[in-house]
């Protein structure tokens, strides 16, 4: 059999497996807890083929598109800044590392009584997450680079910009993109739960909402689309990943 | 050495500065002390509400929920790991379930448990568990992958069975990357569970915490906000000691 077919099959035994677990669940449980496949997909279409629940998407959207653009520009220069200083690198790494460890959860109370409710302690939130392993990877990646290429760059006398260019660009792409990869889902992460607590808008609000409207249906498909839309996201940014460290 | 402890003595100064930055914030006013506590007051607050004892109980939930999840994670973690190390066709198989497994937000499917299970300390046993089994199994995996081939060799020659193999050689070879393992299988139970009583339960230190911020007690909330960090720091500093001493020593520096 073809790697591709192989491939394939294998993903669609592993959806097999999930559908059956989850129709497991809804048999075990019924409807008040879960709806089973079959009606949460029917369901789900249907909200992707209304206004309202678009509204929802955009603003979590809008809120992960900001979010992820800062964490990727903070994370990215930082883990540069850190990586070409080694001292700076050594000292911070660790902190970082703890960082990364801690419940940010804990701290959310702390960015709504700085930014008060809405999307600004959204986007904060959602950075939060997501800066760290941006800023960790880019660092070993800056740190991890071959002496011998730097040293080949003075060589050819190329310009501190040229080397950026030339040397540096290359040498740590794969592992930022890596990076990005994980502070995509991070962020994601740390917008939706933002949403969940103290929010009227966002597709973490309605999650959140469902549960306590006891309107299982809602909170099912939502969390359906809401998967569907990350492993889509990680696919698409995982093949740049395997391609560029192929490359 | 000495380099060693300059970057020790300039991590102290970067925490103490940082520390020090924020009291000066809070006490000069440019951030308004009641939005924001300064961490002197923080550190008050959070002996005064530990030694009122008001918090005992959720405390004693949180880290035995804590102790649940992670224990089964870890115990769960490493028999996958092994099991898909010893059968490469099945790994190959579940590739892009473990390689999608953290982007998607699992926390969204902590209202569903709540659902499935009832509004107790299951669905946060199951979340945390879900949180951390996964970065256990593929740290798992990591660890066997490196065991060098030359020791399974050596272990041939001297005629070890399976068992003693397991723990004389394989075990101490894979033992860094297990650490690493039980240090983030750690971390993603603790955020899990303190981010599943924050949004959604009835007890618990993130419990509190959303509580008193509901409730406008803001020295309760930083106290206990303080706590948990410094709790989360601890347990994770002193795995990564241990994880780097172990490191160290297999590398043979």
């Amino acid at each position: 059999m073809s790697e591709p077919a192989r491939q394939a099959r294998d993903a669609l035994a592993i959806l097999a497996v999930l559908t059956v677990a989850w129709q497991g669940a809804y048999e075990y449980a019924g409807a008040v807890a879960v709806t089973p496949p079959l009606g949460t997909v029917a369901f789900a279409a249907h909200l992707l083929g209304s206004a309202r629940f678009w509204e929802h998407a955009a603003a979590t959207g809008l809120a992960l598109a900001d979010a992820f653009a800062i964490a990727a520009v903070l994370g990215v220069l930082g883990g540069l800044a850190l990586g070409l200083w080694r001292y700076a690198a050594d000292v911070t790494e660790p902190v970082l590392a703890a960082l990364y460890a801690v419940p940010k959860i804990t701290l959310y109370p702390v960015i709504l009584l700085l930014f008060g409710l809405g999307l600004p302690a959204k986007v904060a939130f959602g950075v939060i997450h997501g800066v760290i392993p941006v800023t960790l990877l880019t660092l070993s990646a800056v740190r991890g680079i071959r002496p011998v290429l730097l040293r080949t760059a003075r060589v050819l006398r190329l310009t501190p910009r040229e080397t950026m260019r030339h040397v540096l660009a290359p040498a740590v792409l794969a592992e930022i993109v890596t990076g990005l990869r994980l502070c995509f889902s991070l962020t994601l992460l740390g917008v939706l739960i933002g949403e969940m607590f103290a929010s009227q808008r966002g597709l973490g609000f309605l999650i959140i909402n469902g549960i306590n409207n006891h309107d299982v249906r809602m909170t099912t498909a939502v969390v359906l689309l809401v998967v569907v839309a990350a492993v889509l996201a990680n696919a698409l940014l995982l093949a740049t990943d395997r391609t560029l460290h192929r490359g | 050495m000495s380099r060693r402890r300059a970057v020790l003595g300039g991590r102290i100064a970067l925490i103490a500065g940082a520390v020090a930055a924020l009291e000066m914030l809070c006490r000069s006013g440019i951030v308004d002390p009641l939005t924001l506590l300064p961490p002197s007051g923080m550190a008050a607050a959070m002996v005064a509400v530990i030694a009122s004892g008001s918090v005992t109980g959720d405390i004693l939930r949180t880290f035995t929920t804590v102790a649940v999840a992670f224990g089964l994670a870890v115990a769960f973690g490493i028999a996958v790991g092994a099991l898909l190390h010893a059968a490469p066709r099945l790994r190959r198989a579940l590739d892009p379930l473990l390689a999608s497994y953290y982007a998607v937000p699992l926390f969204v499917f902590y209202p569903l448990l709540v659902a499935l299970f009832g509004l107790n300390v299951v669905p946060l046993i199951v979340l945390g568990f879900a949180s951390a089994t996964v970065a256990m199994a593929m740290s798992t995996l990591t660890g066997l992958d490196r065991t060098p081939r030359v020791l399974l060799k050596a272990a041939r020659v001297h005629r070890l069975g399976r068992l003693r193999t397991a723990l004389l050689v394989v075990l101490p070879a894979a033992s860094p990357d297990l650490l690493t393992g039980v240090k983030l299988a750690l971390a993603y139970a603790f955020i899990g569970i303190i981010a599943g009583e924050f949004i959604l339960s009835g007890s618990g230190l993130g419990y509190q915490i959303a509580y008193a911020y509901d409730s406008f007690d803001n020295r309760t909330m930083y106290g206990l906000m303080l706590f948990v960090l410094l709790i989360a720091t601890a347990a994770n500093a002193a795995l990564h000691a241990w994880e780097q001493r172990v490191r160290r020593r297999r590398s043979g520096r």
